[in-house]
């Protein structure tokens, strides 16, 4: 971090200059330096010289391994990264309604002339691209095109944001109200703001935020608007569409809609696809999607979806833009608004529809206390540089570039990679509260466990999360029992402190049935493992090295990387793992452990130290819900005698199979009862060839393959090794 | 050698039926150092200087610009590159002969080549001359070094016969042969290959400049192809025809030079490029001489052999005789220009120009910063009545009709014909302009324009004394990726200068040369101020290099008649795919089997 005395009044710094990354504003002889009005404006906003902004140039080393090419090995020390600054503290201090009517006149793509929304949906239905479409389609069908067009016009209608800055101003305001009620901070790294704001002006910009809450995209626009920037236009789902007023007043704050599938419909998917690529190519806004595609119920990173993707990158392969910046941002609360919706939803109480009416009713919230929000806005990533000697653009220069076309196969994994790697970006600047590390132990020490060393492992916890590259905030001058205790007041519905233990609050479970109690006790779990999920991603490899070291019962290393590679293919949809490089993650993995003194390793063999035990068995058990919880799952289906079955079959399947076994107590595993789990256990199974899916009218239908199933329990159960040919070179 | 070849190249003497024997005087003489610069671009007497006022001012009087003062060239010159006339860099003042490469002929074969008659020379200065095209580094090498391997013998054949006996005796004695045509090759053509460990001999075709035959029924010359382009205008006009073929270069190019390279005119909108020009070619190989049996306007036998010969670079044989069309000489030239609000409508109106196939004989679209650059260019204008005029243009254009002067963009224009159907031309391609927000700029910034073209090479040689280096290179392209193409490739040169530390932001800018029914040529000019950069020749290269991968990245071609030389030579598996380039091969193969034509061209 910067030391407070880098810090000097203005003018804003400059930020580095740096190859294919925005924010180069040169000096004299090259173009005059545009940005900095936003940093300006900022600080001026704050009432003078407020600091931040001078300390860019002090952490440009530690920026510098962001947007590396794709494959380098990470650089997991000297991690350094930009200071926050809460944006709540002004707001507390003036008046929002000047707030919410101050002069707002955002810096532009270059040479833009603005365009309003409905000329960008005449645009698009003109467009060479959707015309085609429309004939293709009239031909095809015997209609006439002018009933074709007429229905893009409904399909424009019904997707196109209709941005205004009345509206813009109405939530600047309620928000600013409601923001400051729910949350005790709003913290947001200043630099990530003054680079964007040179990456707007220079290419067009895809903002790429993390997805926990409903609060994100308003949140996001929200900070947007408040350091002068243009507002994105952010993809929703339809869903929204179906609140009364809300969702038109989303559209009027740049939203536009998109449905859950249009796979099939081919009208759908151009408009779509185009309506996207006008904004994109003409830099009207920073479009704004979610990688996740929903809101993760687990606070853990979901496997990305790359349709949107593919179609903000199109206009790049296609050279129709120079250059597209894509700008990972990284949300993390302190305390999940939806929280215990979550919860319920995993064990299977369906997720309430959007609606108006029960929006109003969950404004018995504003009365609770959400803790801080860490909005880290990621340097912008070149995709010019992330495909540079990647891509053959052949195939696009030899067909007309407004027909459809279908992304060839290295495009494909391309834009997969970048997917993940946008992914691995966005948690890699995941902030990590203490009560996200006094969850994690926790779990380990139901049902109740000493306050004193709770306090003790939480510290210790902490070393290991930051020699792991884990992103804490945790302030220099905080005491552990404290930081501990402000946690536990903040979090009072999940833990309690009584009588110097810190036990789970699941009132109630004393009493009632014993399904009953299950179901309580599986809530607040699920509630505690959702802070704890926060680490996962960061403690995967180690981790998963530890788990493979126990599963192996031998020090060989090719075996232990046997097994690591097994675990690693089967949780490859719970975690987020680059494609294709098991074996630079073992290394991670293995030289993270190293770091902290809990292994040795020779050129054949990997062993535990003495005193890395404490660390290998911490870290085990950290997964053991998992891996007991997969094996649960697998279990079930290894006895599964239906031919074939659906998701909407299966679940509740396994969920009554665990929830059984959890009443009679043969296991403890309740974050088996997760849907999320099930479902990921699932997609494992059909990536490893046990079980197969097919794809019918109504969705998919699935059927197993028992000796598969039972190999791979097998593994589980170390009865039989990893049958696996060994990476030649380790 | 076949049988065949042997009786084929069996020696006879020289034979022009139309003219007389031995060469006839060209505007270039054999020792071409006499009048053209030994370290630059074209003739001794014609360049830029900057005057004891400090005003910049173009030398001899050649062309039109020659003697005037630029008043506002040095300005624009300081505010483009951040050059200044202080910081200046000098090119040696002469060719230091004891630097140049020793010649290596065995003297065998120097006996059978005194034996022909054939006129020959090792001295240095000759050779140096011929060691080298117009490519930036061969000009820096040029002031500053060496070339590491030169020729080290010139020949200078008069008639094609010579040309078979010097094929002849490189295949007896196992030499390289490099033809050398105009020396205006911007793809490192001339380069000798380093490694070449043989003799390495320069076939001069000059002396082989004669027009044989011309035949007014069928409007076709029978021509020697060293012939160099203004002199092949020149005399045919006085029988009253012309080729029409007008390429950038013509002052010093060759008609074999273009054959060999594909070349393409400015007025190929009514006479065609080279391709089209060509009725039949006459070339010496190793293997024998390849001709067709007849000179026709079109046959169906397999796949036209010309196809092989033309663009071959060098590297199969020596063009000797060309059969080319022939026009009689246009009645009625007129120039034209039509300024636009913007690169894109100028670009939209060449298009429908070219859908509706009316193209006049040359159309041309610059880009801004072009505009600008020709505008510096303008010079000191005599009367008061004209700055009084071009003020009130000036006034018109932009507060009139509210163009930017930074955003504007203007066409050339060039029609030939009869007068009548020139003037008739002419209002239907205004017309056509005006749709698309065009105002008719006047004839005479059309004809600047078209002259700046000639003397622009020369300012290459003035930016080399003052830090500035600079180059052109050009593309064809589909009409719908020609905004995308040239912006991205403007933008991706002064980014990699910006990545390789140049600086001073770059001149770079592009203008559209040619129009056809699927797309256009477009021609880039890159420029900057190499100060305080130790290597400017590789960051240059480094650029341009990038530049072509962002030109492919964009569907442009390779090349659409520069060639590929050398230079691009890395790119061409991925142009033309590995089949092809295998077919190209396997024809290299058969016709030089022992590579006596090794320069290393193309593949």
């Amino acid at each position: 971090m910067a030391p407070p005395t880098a810090r000097g009044p203005r003018p804003p710094a400059r930020p580095p200059q740096r190859a294919g990354q925005p924010g180069r504003g040169g000096v004299g002889p090259w173009a005059p330096q545009r940005g900095g009005r936003a940093a300006e404006r900022g600080a001026a906003r704050r009432g003078g010289a407020r600091r931040a902004m001078a300390a860019a140039a002090t952490t440009a080393a530690g920026r510098a391994r962001r947007g590396t090419p794709m494959f380098s090995q990470k650089e997991l020390t000297s991690k350094k990264r930009d200071e926050f600054e809460d944006i709540l503290e002004e707001r507390r201090l003036s008046s929002d309604l000047r707030y919410a009517m101050k002069c707002y006149t955002p810096v532009i793509y270059k040479g833009l002339s603005p365009c309003k929304p409905n000329a960008i949906k005449s645009v698009v239905l003109q467009s060479e691209q959707v015309q085609y479409v429309i004939k293709q389609l009239a031909k095809e069908m015997g209609e006439s095109p002018d009933i074709i067009q007429e229905e893009a016009v409904e399909i424009l209608d019904e997707m196109g944001h209709s941005m205004q800055l009345g509206t813009v101003r109405f939530f600047a305001f309620t928000l600013s109200k409601i923001f400051k009620q729910l949350f005790q901070r709003v913290c947001v790294n200043e630099e990530g703001m003054q680079r964007l704001q040179h990456a707007i002006q220079e290419h067009p910009v895809v903002l790429l935020p993390s997805h926990r809450s409903y609060v994100d995209f308003l949140m996001l626009s929200y900070l947007l608007y408040t350091y002068d920037l243009a507002l994105p236009v952010i993809a929703a789902g339809i869903d929204f569409l179906g609140m009364k007023i809300v969702g038109e007043l989303l559209r009027r704050a740049g939203a536009f809609f998109m449905r859950r599938s249009f796979g099939g419909n081919r009208l759908y998917w151009a408009v779509f696809a185009e309506y996207v690529k006008t904004m994109l190519r003409n830099g009207y806004a920073p479009i704004e999607f979610f990688l996740e595609g929903t809101r993760s119920r687990t606070a853990k990173t979901l496997t990305p979806k790359f349709g949107l993707l593919s179609i903000v990158m199109e206009p790049f392969f296609k050279r129709e833009v120079f250059d597209t910046y894509l700008v990972p941002i990284s949300i993390s609360y302190e305390r999940i608004l939806e929280e215990s919706l979550y919860a319920y939803e995993l064990l299977g109480v369906p997720k309430p529809k959007e609606s108006t009416s029960g929006l109003l009713k969950a404004r018995r919230i504003l009365s609770d206390n959400f803790g801080t929000i860490h909005i880290y806005v990621g340097q912008p990533v070149s995709l010019r540089t992330l495909a540079s000697g990647r891509i053959n653009l052949c195939p696009y220069n030899l067909v007309p570039r407004h027909l459809p076309q279908k992304p060839t196969e290295d495009i494909q994994e391309f834009v997969s990679d970048v997917a993940y790697k946008m992914e691995l970006l966005q948690i890699e600047n995941m902030v990590l509260s203490p009560w996200v590390l006094v969850a994690a132990v926790l779990l380990q020490n139901l049902p109740a466990m000493d306050f004193e060393l709770l306090i003790e492992k939480t510290v210790w916890l902490k070393g290991l999360t930051q020699t792991f590259g884990g992103f804490i905030e945790w302030p220099d001058n905080l005491c552990a029992k404290k930081a501990v205790m402000s946690g536990l007041t903040l979090h009072s519905n999940i833990a309690r402190l009584i009588n110097g233990h810190v036990v789970l609050n699941d009132k109630g479970v004393e009493d009632g049935a014993v399904g009953e109690i299950v179901f309580k006790r599986a809530l607040v779990i699920l509630m505690c493992s959702t802070y704890r999920n926060q680490l996962l991603n960061v403690f995967v490899r180690p981790s998963l090295v530890a788990l493979a070291l126990q599963m192996t019962r031998s020090f060989r290393k090719e075996e232990v990387y046997s097994s690591f590679s097994f675990l690693r293919d089967v949780f490859s949809d719970e975690f987020i793992f680059f494609p294709g490089i098991s074996l630079k993650d073992f290394e991670e993995g293995c030289f993270l452990l190293t770091k902290c003194d809990a292994i040795q390793t020779t050129q054949q063999e990997i062993y535990p130290t003495d005193k890395g035990s404490v660390v290998v068995s911490f870290l085990s058990a950290m997964f053991r819900p998992f891996v007991e919880g997969y094996q649960l799952i697998f279990r079930y289906l290894s006895k599964e005698t239906k031919e074939a079955f659906t998701e909407k079959q299966f679940i509740p399947g396994v969920r009554n199979y665990v929830f059984q076994l959890l009443e009679k107590g043969t296991t403890q595993c309740y974050e088996a009862l997760s849907s999320d789990m099930q479902k990921n256990a699932l997609a494992a199974l059909v990536q490893l060839g046990a079980v197969k899916k097919k794809k019918m009218s109504n969705g998919f239908s699935y059927s197993v393959n028992q000796e598969a199933i039972h190999k791979i329990l097998d593994v589980f159960d170390a009865r039989t090794p990893v049958q696996k040919p060994v990476a030649a070179r380790l | 050698m076949a049988a065949a070849a042997e009786e084929a190249l069996s020696p006879s003497p020289c034979k022009a039926q139309g003219g007389s024997a031995g060469p006839a005087a060209g505007s270039i003489p054999k020792k071409r150092q006499e009048i053209l610069k030994w370290n630059g671009w074209g003739y001794n007497d014609s360049k830029f200087i900057f005057n004891k006022k400090g005003q910049a001012e173009f030398t001899g009087k050649r062309y039109r610009l020659g003697g005037m003062v630029l008043p506002t060239f040095k300005e624009w010159i300081e505010r483009t590159f951040g050059a200044s006339l202080e910081h200046k860099t000098t090119s040696r003042a002469s060719l230091n002969v004891n630097d140049v490469p020793p010649s290596i002929v065995n003297e065998e074969f120097l006996q059978d080549l005194r034996a022909t008659k054939i006129s020959y020379s090792q001295d240095a200065e000759d050779r140096v001359f011929r060691a080298h095209g117009h490519c930036l580094h061969e000009i820096f090498v040029l002031r500053e070094g060496m070339f590491k391997r030169i020729p080290d013998i010139v020949v200078w054949p008069v008639c094609h016969e010579d040309v078979v006996k010097i094929v002849e005796l490189a295949c007896k004695h196992n030499l390289c042969i490099i033809p050398f045509g105009g020396g205006t090759s911007v793809s490192s053509a001339l380069e000798c290959p380093e490694e070449e460990k043989r003799t390495i001999v320069s076939l001069d075709t000059s002396q082989m400049n004669r027009i044989l035959w011309i035949d007014e029924k069928n409007l076709t010359a029978c021509v020697e192809a060293g012939i160099i382009g203004q002199d092949l205008e020149k005399q045919l006009s006085e029988s009253g025809f012309c080729t029409g073929h007008e390429p950038d270069s013509m002052e010093f190019s060759s008609l074999g030079g273009w054959v060999a390279t594909r070349a393409s005119g400015m007025k190929k909108n009514i006479y065609g490029n080279i391709e089209d020009l060509v009725i039949h070619i006459k070339m010496v190989t190793p293997r024998g001489i390849v001709e067709k049996n007849c000179q026709v306007p079109r046959m169906s036998t397999g796949p036209d052999i010309h196809h092989f010969i033309m663009g071959s670079e060098g590297i199969l044989g020596v063009v000797t005789e060309v059969t080319i069309k022939i026009r009689p000489l246009p009645e009625y030239q007129k120039y034209g220009s039509v300024v636009f609000p913007n690169f894109e409508r100028g670009v939209a109106c060449l298009r429908e120009v070219a859908k509706q196939r009316c193209a006049p004989a040359s159309i041309r679209l610059v880009d801004n910063a072009q505009f600008q650059f020709g505008h510096a260019l303008k010079p000191q204008v005599a009367s008061i009545f004209t700055s009084f005029l071009d003020g009130l243009k000036k006034f018109y254009i932009t507060k009139f009709k509210g163009f930017d002067p930074n955003v504007l963009c203007v066409a050339t224009l060039l029609f030939e014909g009869d007068r009548e159907k020139v003037l008739q031309h002419e209002k239907q391609v205004y017309d056509i302009a005006t749709k698309f927000g065009g105002l008719a700029a006047g004839e005479d910034n059309g004809q600047r324009g078209y002259m700046l073209t000639f003397v622009i090479a020369y300012l290459r040689d003035l930016g080399l004394d003052y830090y500035v280096i600079g180059e052109s290179f050009e593309t064809s392209v589909p009409w719908d990726r020609v905004l995308d193409l040239c912006r991205n490739v403007k933008e991706r040169i002064v980014r990699e200068c910006k990545e390789k530390g140049v600086q001073f932001a770059p001149f770079s800018t592009c203008r559209v040369t040619q129009t056809y029914d699927a797309g256009a040529c477009v021609y880039f000019y890159f420029a900057f101020n190499y100060r305080g950069i130790s290597d400017p020749i590789h960051v240059y290269e480094e650029i341009e290099r990038a530049a072509r991968e962002e030109i492919l990245a964009n569907g442009g071609s390779l090349s659409h008649h520069h060639g590929v030389g050398k230079l691009r030579k890395r790119w061409m598996k991925e142009s033309i795919s590995d089949v092809g380039l295998g077919m190209l091969r396997s024809v290299k193969e058969y016709v030089d089997p022992n590579n006596i034509f090794g320069n290393k061209n193309l593949l």
